[in-house]
């Protein structure tokens, strides 16, 4: 082992890590030279922070043995998140960009290993920020055991881009035995939740401001992939799994409905929606069943098992709120059906495009 | 919620639903005996109560021999495609941002809705209140910001204030595209048709916060039929069916008032004087499925023409026809169900709208397709006319 001098040392450092000292993200930030290696550097591989990134390599170099060790399929994903704004009340673009790329792997029944990240900057964004969501990216990797193992950088002229894009994909495994589709639902199953549904959607409608409504909504991001197991490790026969996010419950369980020719019904009053969430849909007209949600999960299980997947949920943290909210029917083939709490039925169909507020 | 969940209560429901199964009894027992076979015809006129019916699924557990027709109460379906042109030229124009509630973006012209004119690059925003479109206009002083008014009486008063406001303020460059609808003259016109088979009334609740209970006198005097004004929760609808029962279970014809807490006799004289001091009726004003109704639109007054987008902007201002194929029409006055017409759901759907009705969700046609198809396709055969 030799001995290098200190100032040899500090020297390599200096040129090793950037010491970003802009204040704010420049065109040079994406042009491959210095400017963009100490960006890369003193935001990206500081927080991220892991063996595998830290090489910065062009790619991510990943042991096969110990991914088959853990399952006998790979589940692979991606995820761009364009959010605004990029904070919020319960997260932010970077807890969200971890924690839905983590969540689209968990639901096939795979654990969520790794994930990339590729960013587009628009010029003048705040380093400050940037830093912020990184620290965020990080914090939610912890959360959920997966590491951030590659990326990209780009930076587009101002205007060309909103602030700031996040792209992640995911690698994660497929336990063995688990065979979970939106094609298994059968006549008599039971369709879960793992809590209130809307509090994403109406947070972000809030945090724009345009309302002048001020509430204590936050938004549910969060992690499933511990619930995900929980589940599993108790009904390894769930037929079907999937995060009710764009479109919210109501695009999910349609997905479900077509996908395997089969009718669901929904009961009303079983759903699980806090007041504040009802309070804002009444002001603007809206359908909590159709908001997005950033931290929920439709299970659809055998009947048999059902009671013994819903108090699996209910005992994990992220499903304490869970509750059994229908149940499939053999007919009608492709639509979903609500039971409303005055015993009629209407049905609950796909949005055609976005929700708007409705005038009176 | 409070103040919301109560008149949502299943079980008050249960003890009114039973009284209304009483009581549509007692009005075919005073029928003659070639009329009894005949559904007892109630229109809900509003857009409003439209949606809470299908929402909370209310035909479902009426009895059969009630039949609710959806009236021409949605302000976004009734709109005719001319005026959707008018409104998107305004919009296209480069020096115009153009502000609107946001169901009115994708109701369609007979090229194409605000929606698609955004995408193709109009300045297009979706505000909640006229006040926010005053809001932009003072930020972008270089820019036209002009506002889709849109509505029946019940958003006439905000935005006769924000135009009050505006003169106030000497705003310059805030304008309105003006399309206010009222709702009397629509109720008499269906009136005078003499295709319409209407038993009685239910009145919206909102426009009568602004109207009062007065001007629906005439139906009970002249055309002798009961009128409720009527709330929008399930409670209050199926309280006003109950009324609007015991008046024809007892041969009464009044204008009652269900909305009480809301509604006054006198209406809101506020907001009416700011109506009245900004607007005037215009001679006739175009409905799509129900076509020219005399004095039945809202325009600028002379003393506030400043701030009126028809006279800044050269418009199109071509009538422009509803479809052959679209029966609204018809649906409106309840001559037909929606499920009855050759286009719905199959030319006519939420994402391609030909007629009115299926344009908003408070739209007969598009509440039946979004909350009511499954029951629609699989009972309609077995019963016809009834859901």
């Amino acid at each position: 082992m030799t001995t290098q001098h200190p100032l040899f040392q500090t020297l390599q450092q200096s040129r090793r890590r950037g010491q970003l000292q802009d204040a704010a993200v420049a065109l040079a930030h994406g042009s491959g030279g210095k400017a963009m290696r100490d960006l890369i550097d003193d935001i990206f591989v500081a927080s991220f922070d892991n063996p595998v990134l830290a090489q910065l390599e062009d790619q991510a170099s990943l042991s096969l043995a110990a991914l088959t060790a853990q399952g006998d399929r790979l589940a692979l994903t991606t995820d761009s998140y364009v959010v605004d704004p990029l904070f919020f009340p319960g997260g932010d673009i970077g807890e969200l960009a971890v924690n839905g790329t983590v969540n689209d792997l968990a639901v096939s029944g795979a654990k969520p290993l790794y994930l990339t990240c590729s960013v587009i900057l628009e010029e003048g964004l705040s380093m400050e920020t940037l830093r912020r969501v990184a620290i965020s990216m990080k914090t939610a990797a912890i959360a959920a055991s997966v590491n951030i193992v590659t990326g990209d950088t780009k930076v587009v002229e101002r205007g060309s881009a909103d602030k700031l894009f996040i792209n992640t994909a995911g690698i994660g495994v497929i336990r063995q035995g688990v065979e979970m589709s939106a094609h298994n639902l059968q006549a008599g199953d039971c369709v879960l939740v793992n809590g209130a549904l809307g509090n994403h959607g109406a947070a972000i409608l809030i945090a724009r401001g345009e309302l002048a409504l001020s509430t204590s909504l936050e938004s549910d991001s969060q992690p499933l992939n511990g619930l995900v197991e929980a589940i599993l490790a108790v009904c390894p026969q769930i037929r079907a799994m999937r995060d009710a996010t764009r479109g919210g419950l109501a695009a999910v369980v349609n997905e479900f409905a077509l996908a395997s020719a089969v009718g669901v019904r929904l009961y009303e009053s079983s759903i699980p929606i806090q007041e504040e969430v009802k309070g804002v849909c009444e002001i603007l007209g809206l359908d909590p069943l159709y908001l997005a949600n950033e931290g929920k999960l439709v299970v659809v299980a055998p009947r048999s098992q059902a009671d013994l997947v819903l108090s699996a949920m209910k005992s994990h943290p992220m499903g304490s709120e869970a509750s059994m909210i229908g149940e499939v029917t053999s007919a009608p083939s492709g639509v979903v059906t609500l039971q409303t709490a005055f015993g009629a039925e209407r049905v609950i169909d796909l949005l055609v495009g976005e929700q708007f507020p409705r005038i009176c | 919620m409070k103040y919301v969940d109560e008149f949502r209560d299943p079980q008050k429901a249960q003890g009114l639903l039973k009284d209304i199964h009483r009581l549509s009894q007692a009005v075919i027992d005073r029928r003659a005996a070639s009329q009894k076979e005949q559904p007892i015809k109630l229109m809900e006129v509003c857009g409003g109560h439209t949606h809470a019916i299908f929402k909370y699924g209310l035909e479902a557990i009426l009895p059969d021999a009630i039949e609710l027709i959806h009236g021409p109460g949605c302000p976004v379906c009734v709109m005719p495609k001319g005026r959707l042109d008018d409104a998107i030229a305004i919009a296209e124009h480069p020096d115009v941002i153009f502000t609107t509630f946001g169901d009115a973006m994708r109701v369609p012209g007979s090229q194409k809705s605000l929606l698609q004119a955004r995408a193709e690059g109009a300045d297009i925003r979706m505000v909640y209140s006229p006040l926010d479109a005053l809001q932009i206009a003072r930020e972008t002083p270089e820019k036209s910001v002009v506002f889709f008014a849109i509505g029946f009486e019940t958003t006439a008063p905000s935005t006769a204030l924000t135009v009050l406001q505006a003169a106030a303020e000497r705003v310059e460059n805030f304008s309105l595209f003006a399309n206010h609808v009222l709702v009397i003259p629509a109720l008499l016109a269906l009136l005078q048709n003499p295709d319409l088979q209407l038993d009685g009334f239910l009145a919206p609740g909102h426009v009568s916060t602004v109207i009062g209970t007065v001007p629906y006198q005439f139906i009970a005097d002249q055309y002798h039929k009961p009128v409720v004004v009527s709330g929008f929760e399930p409670l209050d609808i199926l309280q006003s069916i109950w009324m609007a029962l015991r008046q024809l279970a007892t041969g009464r014809r009044q204008v009652e008032n269900q909305y009480s807490r809301l509604a006054q006799p006198a209406g809101n004289p506020v907001g009416l004087k700011a109506i009245n001091q900004v607007f005037e009726v215009r001679p006739e004003f175009a409905w799509r499925g129900l076509g020219m109704i005399p004095q039945s639109g809202l325009k600028l007054r002379a003393d506030y023409a400043r701030f009126d987008a028809e006279l800044q902007f050269s418009l199109p201002n071509l009538t422009v026809p509803d479809h052959r194929a679209c029966q609204c029409g018809e649906i409106l006055k309840g001559a037909l169900k929606p499920w009855q017409c050759k286009v719905f759901g199959t030319a006519c759907r939420p994402e391609t709208p030909i007629g009115a009705c299926m344009v908003s969700s408070e739209g007969a046609c598009a509440a039946y397709y979004r909350y009511g198809r499954h029951s629609a396709a699989t009972q309609v055969p077995v019963a016809p006319g009834r859901q």
